[in-house]
């Protein structure tokens, strides 16, 4: 008998999902995700992503990318290769689990951008604590996720994508909220 | 009450999640005084205070907190990992 194909789907329809007072909310493409757990140490990590994928190991807080791809801090032991299918070669360095599926990501983008997260988490949003590239594991609305500064006014957030519509929602009811504000 | 992560740097209190008193384990398997102690008796501080709090919404590590329950003052965050825990 053939097996039964799985094919990984976005949690959400992709593209755009709101516009309003020139700040977008859009569901961003799903990409080759895959987490990297090194365990105690990571220098074997470290060497074997830059020899297979060219890309450093970032700090706690930080993101690594070039043309091939994206390696970002996760959390405590954690990082997440985004971009390129992982080289076989990384899993003698860490624990490779496919990602691609497990999380969404949502671009917010524009001038309400900042004030928009405001209200959904207590991250410190201004450029001193999270300048252009720096990444965070917080609270965004009430679920546990990840935030990061892809832009001067540019935000990607990732929360599981059983808790993708609650993302969603709450991202644009306040970007309504905000926005309403904005025009008074 | 923010506490500085060692990971992650100041963060609200809400990301954090308490996890008990920092007590010395006792030696050996057998059960006695101090295992009833250590499991069930517990100490209410006013003053300095070693705790274990987990970073739960954030990096996830699980820190070794020494703070004065009277006036929230923090005196130190580190990893409890490494630390004995
Ligand atoms: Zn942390």
């Amino acid at each position: 008998m053939a097996e039964p194909m799985l094919k990984a789907q976005n949690a959400l329809p992709q593209g755009e999902a709101l516009v309003l007072g020139d700040t977008r909310i859009d569901v961003l493409p799903m990409p080759r995700m895959t987490s990297l757990m090194p365990g105690p140490g990571h220098a074997a990590l470290a060497k074997a992503l830059r020899k297979h994928h060219g890309l450093d190991l970032p700090d706690p807080g930080g993101r690594v990318s070039s043309d091939e791809g994206e390696c970002l801090w996760f959390g405590l032991g954690q990082y997440m290769l985004i971009g390129p299918a992982p080289s076989p070669l990384l899993a003698g360095a860490a624990t490779l689990t496919e990602q691609s599926d497990a999380w969404t990501s949502v671009l917010l983008e524009g001038p309400l951008a900042r004030q928009v997260l405001a209200r959904l988490t207590p991250l410190d949003l201004r450029d001193a604590s999270l300048p252009l590239g720096a990444t965070a594991r917080s609270e965004i609305a009430h679920m546990m996720g990840s935030l990061t500064r892809v832009g001067s006014e540019a935000f990607r957030l990732m929360v599981f994508r059983s808790m993708a519509q609650t993302l969603l929602h709450e991202l644009k009811d306040t970007l309504e909220a905000v926005a309403a504000r904005q025009a008074l | 009450m923010r506490m500085t992560c060692p990971l992650c740097g100041a963060r609200d209190l809400r990301e954090f999640t308490f996890r008990g008193a920092a007590l010395a384990r006792p030696e050996g398997d057998d059960w006695n005084e101090a295992w009833h102690d250590y499991l069930h008796l517990r100490d209410n501080p006013a003053g300095e205070s070693r705790e274990y709090w987990a970073h739960a919404a954030g990096c996830g590590a699980v820190l070794l907190v020494t703070r004065d329950t009277r006036t929230h003052e923090i005196f130190a965050v580190e990893q409890a990992r490494g630390a004995g825990a």
